[in-house]
């Protein structure tokens, strides 16, 4: 991977840190006792700095650096959660982001301002820390621990402090103590020796030939426990010994531990590689384990625990390692769990797979006509996996609304602030699903309904309290999967919309005339009219009568629509109905004359025959009775203008589009049919009723019903029909 | 009798020097000409699927090797009766730029003759009137043989804009309807 590709992960990485951030800090304002999320926080801001670290981008380190000793005083209890802490944390977090944009992504420094910006935060949040030392830049605290915690011997002073007791047999087996003593004292200096003869028996009971001392020594030296430890290995087996690093050592091991590789995520390999342990203790340490596992019964004490009582390792020490120990193995789920695509090589991928479906309903349409069984299967079989890789491939593409709807805790948040209103977002359906890019277009429609429905949706608490409400608004995000579309929900408990006031208005600019009829539905969906706003003022936010026409733009442009339940003094809700995907559907395949038409079959109920009675009564009605229901057709003959006489018979093809159920009769039922959508191109823009085509198995094109259009044309066209009859 | 040389030299006069390659091909026994860059294929006529509520001069769309195509019905487009179709009828299919992007456009011809040399001192302006077919669409008489072919002003008589215009007023209707629904 080259440095360049590094640093385009790190960015991304880094960005999905701080969202992860944000959102810890907006449920922190909720429930400030969570120790885990302040966890989980601190390592997002210490990952960013160590990775920043390695990119060298100073500025990110230094900015983050202090952020991080704050958040660490939090996780330590030593600073309690405030909003105006979790408040300064979020501007904090924004300008890390800018720090990362900046610095990072565009290889600049910021400009003046935003310098000031950063360096009043960070003053801020030194004033937090109450003047408390705040750690050299790039090492925080830990030094400041007391070694004394570790359970070892006295420690004082810079030095390496050795504690050897000497089996009986030492001097038997031919060893002299005092010799390695000696030898220790070839690579550093000894600083001072305390004999330990407590061991010693009263003298008749002393066996002259056994040591029965124990040394303790300071002992000054450059050279790494290893080693120290190499200097007493022809009598390793026969004492104990316990060698303690010098305390500005400990340092050196955190910081080793924080860089290390990541090749391992056993505590001893890490322990190891970092210096602390030697491997000799590491085996005693897991003998240790073992046999305190056997004493214990089943429970088998965690290595890191093992250590520190056997007074191998510090406490602090196995702390960091443990830390890093969990974060290499988070990174490796992770790893596992995901893996970074480009999204050019998602859509090759699609286009491909478009092509096989194509291809591949040409091979079974050749297959069935062959009359050659074996063939016919052998071809359903590849059909089958082929429609398998299709949903797949697809499947690649789609995300959770989730995400997205999460930013909306922050922008709800920032609005209430603003505005003086007190208002909570609530959010269902975070786990739908819908093609990465409709998620991308959706945002900012999303953010203009959201903004709207706070600003005039929701009234004042004053307003609120008066009619019986709770104070505290609330808007609801929603999304569920519905009939092959996707439908968003943007809802609030506010004042609802005035209808009397929209038709007032709309009569006024001349949208509607003064004597027409609307119903409910039609008077709310008024306010996409461009140029129209009831707000009573323009406000910052909204108000200024653009903004609803383009939310409806942008979301026809994505073949959906949009549309208003409102109940005076209750509430509003938006529905935002879409598309699943933009790419391939599954089709059900009619006939009309010699012309093909697909119609998406997650829309298709049912299918039943035009009965000769019907058919005769069509020339006067365009309805059936649908087992005891009405339903309103539409004829495809028609509508599009098909010359081709009638076949014998006629079918209905019974759709359902939001909530709304209609038919389509066409002459013949042609069967499913997997659906790749090509787009038809600028020619046909101003069509209507066809939202696009596709190439059947013969080669053929066919046309893609568009249901809602026809639908919407129907009853346009019955309106007027008959607004002229009257 | 100025204006008309203006005319002729309205359209570029470099692309006609560069451009002295062209297609000639019959429609309703008048020969025409298509400057040979902007071609890219000619097939055979076949498997049409008509698109409805579209002008008569739109035929309808093919699958053109996976992308779909539309099909203009040149005698229509210059207002003379749609084309009959014979054993020789082909599609020629044409790429024409539209605001950045090029556009695949097929345009149906009786019958496709030869490409020609014809160098640019044999070029004629335009008629004012008498070519039955309006003038922006004719960028110049080619002198062949002693006989006039009309070389086609591409741009022009496949505009895209000009297309789609054409199509939304004839599908004015319906959007007034709903426009009065909504309103």
């Amino acid at each position: 991977m080259s440095m360049d590709q590094a640093l385009q992960t790190y960015i991304e990485e880094s960005h999905g840190l701080l969202e992860e951030m944000e959102r810890i800090l907006l449920r922190l304002e909720s429930e400030p006792q969570d120790d885990e999320t302040v966890n989980a926080m601190f390592r997002a801001a210490h990952t960013i700095k160590g990775s920043a670290g390695l990119f060298g981008l100073d500025a990110i380190v230094a900015f983050t650096h202090v952020v991080e000793n704050v958040l660490e005083a939090v996780r330590d209890g030593t600073l309690a959660v405030s909003g105006e802490l979790v408040e300064l944390l979020l501007q904090c977090r924004d300008h890390i982001g800018l720090l990362i944009t900046v610095v990072a992504e565009s290889a600049a420094a910021l400009d003046a301002e935003q310098s000031a910006t950063g360096e009043a935060l960070a003053a801020r949040l030194r004033a937090f820390m109450g003047g408390a030392p705040m750690g050299d830049a790039g090492m925080p605290a830990v030094q400041e621990s007391p070694l004394a915690a570790s359970g070892g011997g006295p420690l004082e002073g810079d030095y390496w402090h050795l504690s050897i007791a000497f089996g009986h047999d030492v001097l038997r087996n031919g060893m002299d103590p005092i010799s390695f003593i000696r030898y220790l004292s070839t690579i550093g200096d000894i600083v001072s020796l305390n004999v330990d003869d407590s061991a010693l028996p009263e003298l008749d009971a002393m066996d002259p030939e056994a040591c029965y001392l124990t040394y303790s020594l300071d002992f000054k030296s450059e050279a790494d426990k290893q080693t120290i430890e190499d200097v007493f290995e022809f009598v390793r087996d026969d004492c104990t010994l316990r060698i303690f690093p010098p305390p500005s050592h400990l340092a050196t091991f955190v910081d080793r531990l924080e860089h290390a590789s990541g090749n391992t995520d056993m505590l001893g390999q890490l322990l190891m590689e970092a210096g602390v342990l030697t491997e000799h203790e590491l085996e005693s340490a897991l003998r240790a384990q073992d046999s305190m596992k056997a004493a214990g019964g089943d429970a088998q004490p965690p290595i890191g625990e093992v250590l520190v009582k056997e007074g191998m390792v510090q406490k602090e020490v196995v702390d960091v390692a443990l830390e890093k120990q969990r974060q290499i193995r988070d990174h490796k789920a992770q790893e596992a769990r995901f893996v970074r695509v480009s999204a050019e090589k998602l859509d090759e991928l699609i286009n491909l797979v478009g092509e096989l479906v194509i291809a591949g309903a040409g091979a079974s349409l050749l297959a069935r006509r062959s009359g050659d069984t074996a063939l016919h299967e052998a071809n359903s079989a590849v059909s089958n996996l082929v429609e398998e890789i299709r949903d797949g491939a697809l499947k690649l593409r789609m995300v959770e609304i989730g995400e997205t709807f999460n930013r909306f805790q922050r922008v709800v948040r920032d609005v209430s602030k603003e505005i003086g209103k007190d208002i909570g977002l609530e959010i269902g359906g975070a786990e739908t699903e819908l093609d990465k890019t409709v998620v991308e277009k959706i945002g900012d429609p999303l953010m203009h309904l959201v903004r709207n429905a706070m600003d005039h949706g929701i009234e004042p608490a004053a307003v609120r309290m008066a009619a019986g409400k709770p104070a505290r608004g609330s808007v609801r995000l929603n999304a569920y999967h519905d009939s092959g579309s996707i439908v968003i929900e943007v809802a609030d408990d506010g004042g609802g919309l005035k209808k009397d006031r929209i038709l007032r208005k709309a009569i006024e600019r001349g949208i509607v005339g003064a004597g027409q009829n609307l119903s409910d539905g039609e008077i709310f969906n008024l306010v996409f009219e461009a140029g129209f706003s009831t707000a009573e003022q323009v406000s910052n936010l909204s108000g200024r009568g653009v903004g609803m026409d383009v939310v409806k733009r942008n979301i026809q442009a994505l073949r959906g629509t949009v549309d208003i339940d409102s109940t005076e003094g209750q509430g509003t809700t938006v529905r935002i109905r879409l598309p699943l995907t933009l790419a391939i559907i599954d089709g059900f395949l009619v006939g009309v004359g010699k012309s093909s038409f697909v119609v998406p079959l997650d829309m298709v109920l049912e299918c039943v025959e035009l009965s000769e009675a019907d058919r005769r009564l069509a020339a006067t009605r365009n309805y059936v009775n649908l087992r005891g229901e009405v339903l309103p057709f539409v004829r495809l003959r028609d509508e599009f203008e098909i010359k081709a006489p009638p076949g014998k018979r006629e079918n209905i093809v019974v759709v359902q589009y939001g909530g709304q159920k209609a038919g389509f009769v066409v002459d013949e039922l042609l069967g499913e049919f997997q659906t790749v959508i090509k787009p038809l191109g600028s020619v046909f823009r101003h069509l209507k009723s066809i939202s696009g085509s596709t190439i059947l198995g013969t080669g053929e094109v066919a046309l893609i019903l568009d249901v809602p259009a026809l639908l919407q044309l129907g009853v346009a066209r019955d309106g007027q029909r008959l607004a002229h009859e009257t | 009798m100025s204006a008309l040389v203006n005319v002729a030299q309205q359209p570029a006069p470099n692309a006609l020097l560069d451009q002295q390659q062209y297609l000639t091909f019959m429609l309703g026994g008048e020969t025409f000409a298509i400057g040979i860059l902007a071609i890219k294929e000619i097939i055979e006529y076949g498997n049409l699927t008509e698109v409805p509520m579209m002008p008569g001069y739109i035929r309808g769309v093919i699958n053109l090797r996976g992308s779909v195509v539309p099909v203009v019905d040149l005698s229509a487009r210059f207002g003379r009766k749609s084309t009959e179709l014979t054993r020789r009828t082909c599609i020629v299919i044409i790429e024409v730029a539209a605001d950045e992007e090029k556009q695949v456009i097929g345009v149906v011809v009786d019958a496709v003759n030869e490409v020609l040399e014809i160098p640019t001192e044999e070029i004629e302006a335009p008629p004012a009137f008498g070519a039955k077919i309006r003038t922006d669409f004719i960028r110049g008489m080619g002198k062949v043989n002693g006989r006039f072919v009309i070389i086609l002003n591409v741009g022009n008589v496949l505009s895209l804009d000009d297309l789609a215009l054409l199509e939304q007023a004839q599908g004015h209707d319906m959007s007034a309807v709903s426009g009065e629904a909504a309103g």
